[in-house]
């Protein structure tokens, strides 16, 4: 800005930094505003671990239990559900589970700390869905001939297998999230806590 | 914008003094000539030109049943009594309890199509006849505005019912803005208000859908409106009207908007309420495509409706964002669908430079645009199609085609409409 002789420089000073003191002010006054938007303390404090039974839980079935208002699945995989997994690593986009989608104790290639009993957040890592169950295998299930049972997001068409590992190329770009768990006893499951000094 | 008004004088009856008293005081008879009785609109409006009034008349529609909406809704997620959330019960009280409720919401539900099917047509009108090009850049820009708060408004009065498709519809929006790398899981977090689309989250959509989004909307209808009628409209021809005057600085083919064009444009009103009648009467749900038959479920999140789709107004861009399922370079194909999707709506921005062309009516210009406008709404139309259907390999296929032939429309544009052999436009328009 020039100050020639027609502006009194002293008051124009005085007048840009008053501009801007009351600018950093206004900023300031907006932060509790935004500050708003963030999860209230009720909201953070609502996450307690979820205890599940799945002694009931026939082979070849799955079950859902909510845990921090999400879906969360309990597959009890079969001898063949499980033997399957190894023949889809070269369609997986992450076969060997490298990306951190899961505990350490799970980063195995059932994903799971029980080979039989998988444990996964049901939704979908593209845009959140809850995928579909398709168990079905082969052409019945509707999605093509060598299909081997696994899941079908319903709003984007990714596709998982039973140990929740994301097809390659399609929308999601991770496997489903296996949250922290372990056991409390043979048939009891503790979810959304790792095991105490493990 | 025509001459000064000068001040109102009584012409001695009691309802001059108080008009003469009322315009010292206020602008009131500058105000009526600036933008109506001496706003000279081009003598040749064609049937593309109802539009604009029709989106006008629809907010006023909106607004007037959204306020009386809000008397019995309750933005609340948590269950009543018998185990139904109560936002999703007070859509049902307001439908069966409340008198004449059923037709007020009709009145909102349908209210939503209908301003995106006007919208629409007004939007390609401006495409039809280049009414975006210079001096209406900025008339355009309000335009596209204006379209982006209703996409907001219309995604978040979506949620209010707290159905299943409301609720898995704000779960995959909100997810979008994850994809952002770095700080999108904690954006996501920040727009929900909670780890998952919750109470708090359906509390802050209620709030910008009745307060904060109808504030901005009608401020940038007043913009919009106030650009227009500073540069004047377009018309069918694409020719300057401002550019011949009579004697009295009045454009040779201009006629005053009041009262040749308001009487017009009450044609279209009652045509327009004809059509909306019939829906709202006979066809509420409009077959799926107004109101979705899954919204009449609960919000249940545990599970995700077999087949989940937007609201037709909203399906050309979600194909989009569907369409893209290659990573390219390192960027995950899951944010390259959500900067694509936004893409397809800012572009629209960008329309007026984009147009090298010498003549601004599809009537004047060549085959290459007159081909590239058939292709980009055929494609358009079929994005809209295929994202109300489940996805297959075939179909992505095609939405894939379709959405490079959406984008070239736009970025090949300063080639092909300065390739183009357009013919002379007329001095003047040709009625």
């Amino acid at each position: 800005m020039s100050c020639d002789h027609q502006v009194d420089c002293g008051r124009r000073r005085l007048l840009v930094a008053t501009s801007v003191a009351g600018g950093v002010a206004g900023v300031a006054a907006a932060i509790p505003f935004v500050s708003t938007f963030a999860p209230s303390e009720r909201a953070k404090s609502a996450g307690a671990p979820v205890e599940v039974d799945v002694s009931k839980l026939a082979p070849g079935e799955m079950m859902t239990v909510e845990w921090r208002g999400k879906p969360v699945w309990i597959i009890h995989r079969t001898k063949e559900m499980l033997d399957g997994l190894a023949k889809l690593n070269d369609k997986m986009a992450d076969p060997k589970s490298d990306r951190q989608m899961q505990p350490a104790y799970a980063k195995n290639e059932h994903r799971s700390i029980k080979p039989e009993y998988m444990v996964a957040i049901g939704i979908c890592t593209h845009l959140g869905c809850s995928p579909s169950e398709k168990f079905k295998t082969g052409a019945e299930s509707g999605i093509d001939a060598d299909w081997q049972g696994g899941f079908l997001c319903p709003c984007h068409g990714s596709t998982f297998d039973l140990a929740g590992r994301v097809y390659k190329n399609k929308p999601a770009p991770d496997n489903l999230e296996v949250p922290p768990h372990f056991y409390l006893s043979d048939a009891k499951i503790l979810i959304g806590e790792d095991k105490k000094g493990a | 914008m025509g001459a000064a008004t000068e001040k109102y004088k009584s012409d001695g009856t009691t309802a001059g003094n108080l008009l003469e008293w009322v315009d010292a005081r206020f602008p009131l008879m500058a105000l009526w000539n600036d933008h109506l009785a001496k706003y000279y609109a081009p003598k040749n409006f064609n049937f593309w030109y109802f539009f604009g009034s029709l989106a006008l008349l629809v907010l006023v529609i909106q607004i007037v049943t959204g306020i009386f909406l809000v008397m019995h809704y309750k933005p609340d997620a948590s269950l009543n009594a018998s185990g139904v959330p109560v936002a999703f019960a007070s859509v049902e009280y307001i439908m069966r309890d409340v008198p004449w409720g059923w037709l007020i919401r009709y009145f909102h539900s349908t209210g939503a199509s209908a301003f995106f099917i006007v919208v629409y047509l007004h939007m390609f009108r401006g495409m039809l006849y280049g009414s975006y090009r210079k001096p209406r850049e900025l008339v355009w820009i309000f335009g596209v505005l204006i379209f982006l708060c209703l996409m907001a408004e219309a995604f978040m009065g979506y949620l209010l019912p707290w159905g299943q498709m409301s609720y898995w519809g704000a779960q995959v929006i909100v997810n979008l803005f994850t994809a952002i790398p770095l700080i999108g899981p904690d954006l996501g977090v920040w727009i929900r208000g909670d780890y998952v689309i919750g109470d708090a989250t359906l509390n802050r959509f209620f709030s910008f859908h009745v307060i904060a989004v109808p504030l901005i909307l009608v401020g940038l209808v007043a913009a919009h409106i106030m650009a227009l009628h500073e540069v004047g409209s377009n018309n069918p021809d694409g020719v300057e009207i401002k550019k011949k005057k009579d004697a009295n600085g009045i454009p040779l083919d201009g006629i005053p908007f009041h009262p040749y064009y308001t009487v017009k444009d009450i044609v279209g009103v009652v045509v327009f309420l004809m059509a909306f009648s019939v829906v709202v009467f006979f066809m509420p749900e409009g077959g799926g495509y107004f109101l979705e038959f899954n919204n009449f479920f609960p919000a249940d999140p545990m599970v995700t409706p077999p087949h989940i789709a937007p609201v037709w107004y909203f399906t050309p861009f979600y194909s989009i964002l569907r369409a893209n399922t290659i990573n390219f370079f390192w960027i995950d194909a899951k944010l390259w669908g959500v900067i694509f999707m936004g893409l397809g709506v800012v572009i629209f921005f960008f329309l007026p430079w984009l147009d090298r062309s010498p003549v601004k009516s599809i009537r004047y210009r060549g085959p290459l645009y007159k081909g590239a406008l058939a292709i980009f709404i055929v494609s358009f139309f079929i994005l809209g199609y295929l994202g109300m259907l489940p996805p297959t390999d075939g179909r992505t296929l095609v939405s894939q085609i379709c959405t490079i032939i959406y984008f070239a429309f736009f970025l090949l544009m300063p080639i092909y409409t300065s390739l183009d052999k357009c013919k002379a436009e007329p001095e003047r328009v040709t009625g």
